[in-house]
């Protein structure tokens, strides 16, 4: 029944509905409504990691090695563990800087090297050759088994065969036009391809289900469980050696931690790997679902191997069948032909759902990394002024897709069949290995730079093809067999499989050890001795603060430069065609909350941006050559950042001199504003005291007029009574006259217009004229005045007539608040430290102490002004306080020891020499009075 | 655990890993003899394999 025809028949089926799964997933994304964005389809897209090198070899591998299998899938369980520290960094800052591959990952690091990103594409071609030559012998092998059904026999090898009758040839061509139709269809101005995500994950589920169905059908269905396997395996001496694999028969301790840790590398570092979980990644929280989803799929895929392994070692005479072909071979040999159909197109989807993205990821790196930097640079090409290059670019991945498959292809024929399929995937496995120091030193080391990236990769590599590749050339028969035994040119320490006489490794392990050692060191050592470039410090700060920065805004690069609108807006739909580039600027105009593409700037955000959405189709290096021919951009070197960081010192100063000037600003505004208040204050102050003098001079003049009106109408009035009346005018008028005498005399003084002849007065002499003036008034009330004056002069300096002034006004004030007859007034003058003191007391009513500030006021009087008859004019206290003050004095009130008021005043003693010098005595007390 | 940052949390993970994948643990379970039919080796690198995941899951899935 499975006739040739048939199988083909099946084949391209199944090809076809991974093509309808994806045609659907692309229309599903087109309308926005995108079914990949679940972390399930994430995490089943991510297990494009288990290939037919999984579904074929791992059977082969634990037949002879027991649990040597299980490293390539305990390592990546490790990886994951912490892939939400590492590979989260790696999704985050490749989704703000639209990385396109693993090659343009490590290129953009290291100062978006064009050098460094063709070397990661190099490497990788010649890296992964090998694991897709396995994919292709897995297919065409489980191929033309099926085609003998129901007769087991082994294929003769491939080289015997002309091409043309090929079957991996054919595999490889299909393959090659399946990848063609599903990966470069159409190019995308995103680096995602939503369909392929989609077709992967289900060709992931398909070959699960297989596995396990072979898995269940060997353990229950040929034996009866695990323990019967176990069971009759434990009777052959072979294959109960396999249950202590470390005894001997398996893998040694270091070749399983080898392994291990190269396949915790390699899941991250495959360019299918890096394809699936960090390019295609919709979401970075994806990652928390997958994180444990991957590695139960991973233990699910594993959980059967071994019952397989054993079951086909007891079924089949030892040699007759590969044991990398069991899988099929068992449910052929019990003639299942459905499960063996399903078999087959498990394996067929391992093998094309790797080479699909394998060839996707590197034919992006091809075209990205290595052809479009070279073609752009050469001028000749003319090839930066053609109006579309949207089809050159497809062209060119379309080709490196063919040329990928049929190096592939060529290894299988000339390399392939010496080897296990584990064997010829650990050899890829440990050349992208060489990735790991420059990817994951870049996340976390500021200081690595491009030169240390691009030796430690070279010499990795060399390392590599020298232990590894070499070796698989030997056997395939290309160079004599004497250079792995004798080393080259008889040189033993040089033989590649044990080099400078290491031995006791696996092969593996052996070129894992010392190609690492070359890789690391030389990337550490050349790091630590170059300077990187402001481009690289840049990168490298963007790298490594991934988690600091936020949003892509902020990230806009070193740049200084000019272009026009009209050349970013050709630039791009050269690349993306005209339809897509009008899209992409109107979504940044709608970004930047400009109504018309037409308003945008274009400053460096803008230029960025721009940049960004070519790396996302023709890489970070590439975009970065294309948009620097339309910017006229200034290379920015290290006087420039001098320079950018100068500015912004200055900045800085200015700023704070600004802030200075504003404080400044602000101090002065409250300075004007007190000064505009005590302004308001004083103008009240003047118009109260215009009003009050006005008041004050109403009174006399009223009684003036009144009597004066009284006199002239009544010509006939009593004599007397008319002196009377006549001597009230005349006190009226006096007391006019020192009102206004006084006004002017304060107004003087407090103009500071007043006339001051200071000079040295001698204080007892002043008080004696003081009283003399003063003796008649006195007289008049019966008042007695007690002078206490010391016997010598005592000098101050003062006006004499304005102090004067002060005494006299005391002494009135004190004998008119006196009782008549009964009272006292004593003056007392004494020195107090530097200063001359005067009492004034008197045996009157007192002060009250509310009213002790308020008689130094204008017009204001002790006592009820509206009962009791007012005693002066009330501008005599003002006044002598405005001399007192003036002459460096002071003037105030206090109680008197017996009741009353005592007026105080102090004046600064004068120097004594200017008066007659004589000896004074230093006895007077406190208050005398 | 209840202070613990998930950073934290995944790093000894990754360490408890290391360990258990690791010489000379898997010494331990080198045994010629068989735990439900299963040579023992077989079933400590399952068991602890799936015991590492539980965990990743508590982690992922109780934070």
């Amino acid at each position: 029944m499975l006739q040739g025809w048939v199988i083909v028949l099946v084949a391209a089926a199944y090809l076809g509905l991974l093509f309808a799964v994806a045609y659907y997933a692309d229309k599903r994304a087109d309308a926005g409504r995108s079914i990949i964005a679940n972390p399930y389809i994430y995490a089943l897209s991510l297990a494009v990691y288990a290939t037919s090198w999984t579904f074929y070899g791992s059977v082969g591998r634990a037949a002879a090695d027991g649990v040597g299998f299980l490293p390539i899938y305990i390592g990546p369980t490790l990886g994951v563990v912490l892939w939400w520290l590492v590979l989260r960094k790696i999704i985050r800052i490749s989704k703000v800087n639209r990385i396109t591959s693993i090659a343009d990952f490590v290129g953009a690091r290291y100062g978006k090297s064009q050098i460094l990103g063709g070397l990661v594409t190099v490497i990788a071609i010649i890296g992964i050759t090998p694991y897709i030559s396995l994919q292709l012998k897995a297919a065409a092998t489980s191929f033309n088994i099926l085609l003998s059904y129901p007769v087991l026999s082994v294929p003769p090898p491939a080289a015997s065969i002309p091409i043309l009758r090929d079957t991996a040839f054919y595999v490889a061509m299909s393959l090659a036009a399946f990848t063609i139709l599903f990966g470069t269809r159409h190019l995308d101005a995103a680096e995602r391809h939503e369909g392929m995500v989609a077709a992967i994950a289900f060709e992931s589920l398909v070959k699960l289900v297989a596995f396990l169905a072979v898995g269940a059908f060997v353990t229950w269905g040929i034996y009866s469980g695990f323990g019967d396997i176990t069971r009759k395996a434990a009777e052959v001496p072979k294959m109960a050696a396999l249950f202590t694999p470390f005894s001997g028969a398996g893998p040694t301790y270091a070749s399983w931690i080898g392994l291990t840790v190269l396949s915790m590398l390699a899941v991250m570092v495959l360019p299918r790997q890096f394809q699936v979980a960090v390019v295609e990644n919709v979401n970075e929280n994806h990652l928390k679902k997958a994180i444990w989803l991957f590695p139960v799929y991973m233990l699910a895929i594993n959980l059967f191997v071994l019952p397989i392994a054993f079951g086909g070692l007891l079924h089949f005479a030892s040699g007759q069948v590969d044991a990398d072909t069991f899988v099929l071979a068992l449910p052929m040999a019990e003639k299942q032909e459905l499960l063996t159909l399903l078999v087959f197109i498990g394996g067929l989807s391992a093998a094309a759902g790797m080479v699909v993205v394998e060839t996707i990821a590197l034919s992006t790196m091809v075209c990205n990394d290595l052809v479009m930097p070279l073609v752009l640079r050469i001028k000749a090409l003319r090839l930066a002024e053609r109006q579309d290059l949207s089809g050159l670019l497809l062209t060119i991945r379309r080709g490196a897709i063919v040329l990928i498959l049929l190096l592939g292809y060529l290894y299988f024929r000339f390399a392939g069949e010496a080897y296990a399929l584990v064997s010829i995937g650990l050899i890829s496995f440990a050349a992208v290995a060489q990735f790991a120091p420059a990817l994951f030193g870049g996340l976390y080391w500021r200081d690595a730079t491009r030169q240390g990236a691009m030796w430690g990769l070279s010499l990795g590599f060399i390392v590599w093809a020298y232990t590894l590749m070499l070796p698989a050339i030997v056997r395939s028969g290309w160079l004599p067999a004497s250079i792995l035994s004798d080393g080259p040119l008889g040189i033993a320490l040089l033989r590649p499989s044990q080099l400078f006489g290491l031995t006791g490794l696996d092969q593996i392990t052996h070129a894992l050890i010392w190609s690492m050692m070359a890789n690391i060191g030389a990337y550490l050592l050349v790091s630590m001795m170059t300077r990187p470039s402001v481009i690289e410090q840049a990168q490298a700060s963007r790298f490594v603060d991934a988690f600091k920065l936020t949003g892509v805004h902020g990230a806009a690069p070193l740049w200084r430069g000019s272009a026009s609108l009209a050349e970013l807006k050709g630039l791009v739909s050269r690349f993306l065609g005209p339809v897509r580039a009008k899209e992409v600027f109107a979504t940044l105009a709608t970004e930047r909350d400009l109504h018309s593409v037409n308003d945008l700037e274009v400053d460096a955000d803008l230029v960025h941006a721009v940049e960004r959405q070519l790396a996302g189709t023709i890489g970070a290096a590439s975009a970065r050559i294309m948009v620097s021919s339309v910017v006229k951009e200034e290379v920015v070197g290290i006087d420039d950042v001098m320079g950018m960081l100068d500015e912004a010192s200055q900045a800085i100063a200015y700023s704070h001199e600004l802030e200075e000037k504003s404080r400044e600003l602000v101090a002065a505004t409250r300075e004007l504003q007190a000064a505009n208040e005590r302004l308001k204050e004083l103008d009240r102050m003047k118009d109260d005291f215009v009003s009050m003098v006005s008041h004050e001079l109403r009174t006399p003049l009223t009684s003036i007029r009144a009597f004066s009106e009284i006199l002239q109408e009544n010509p006939d009035l009593d004599p007397a009574e008319r002196q009377r009346f006549l001597g009230i005018i005349i006190k009226e008028s006096e007391r006019l006259t020192r009102l206004i005498n006084q006004v002017l005399d304060l107004a003087k003084i407090e103009s500071g217009r007043a006339e001051w002849h200071v000079g040295v007065v001698d204080l007892v002499q002043l008080l004696r004229n003081a009283a003399d003036t003063t003796a008649s008034i006195f007289q008049e009330t019966g008042v007695e005045l007690v002078l206490e004056l010391p016997e010598h002069p005592l000098a101050v300096t003062a006006d004499e007539d304005r102090l004067t002034q002060v005494a006299i006004n005391l002494l009135s004030n004190a004998v008119k608040f006196s009782p008549t007859h009964t009272g006292r007034v004593t003056v007392n003058l004494r020195e107090e430290g530097r200063a001359a003191r005067v009492d004034v007391c008197d045996n009157g009513p007192g002060v009250k102490a509310a009213d002790r500030e308020l008689i130094f006021e204008k017009f204001r009087q002790a006592g009820d002004n509206m009962t009791g008859k007012p005693h002066g004019t009330g501008l005599g206290l003002p006044i002598s306080r405005q001399i007192m003050t003036h002459l460096g004095g002071h003037l105030w009130v206090s109680d008197a020891a017996k009741g009353g008021a005592m007026f105080s005043f102090t004046l600064p003693l004068a120097d004594a020499s200017n008066l007659a010098a004589k000896e004074w005595p230093h006895d007077q007390e406190s208050a005398h009075c | 655990m209840r202070n613990a940052s998930k950073t934290t949390i995944l790093i000894a993970l990754f360490l408890l890993g290391t360990v258990l994948f690791n010489y000379p643990l898997l010494s331990l379970f080198n045994l010629p003899s068989t735990l439900f039919g299963v040579p023992v080796l077989y079933v400590y690198m399952f068991s602890a394999w799936a015991v590492l995941i539980a965990m990743l899951v508590y982690t992922f899935e109780h934070h």
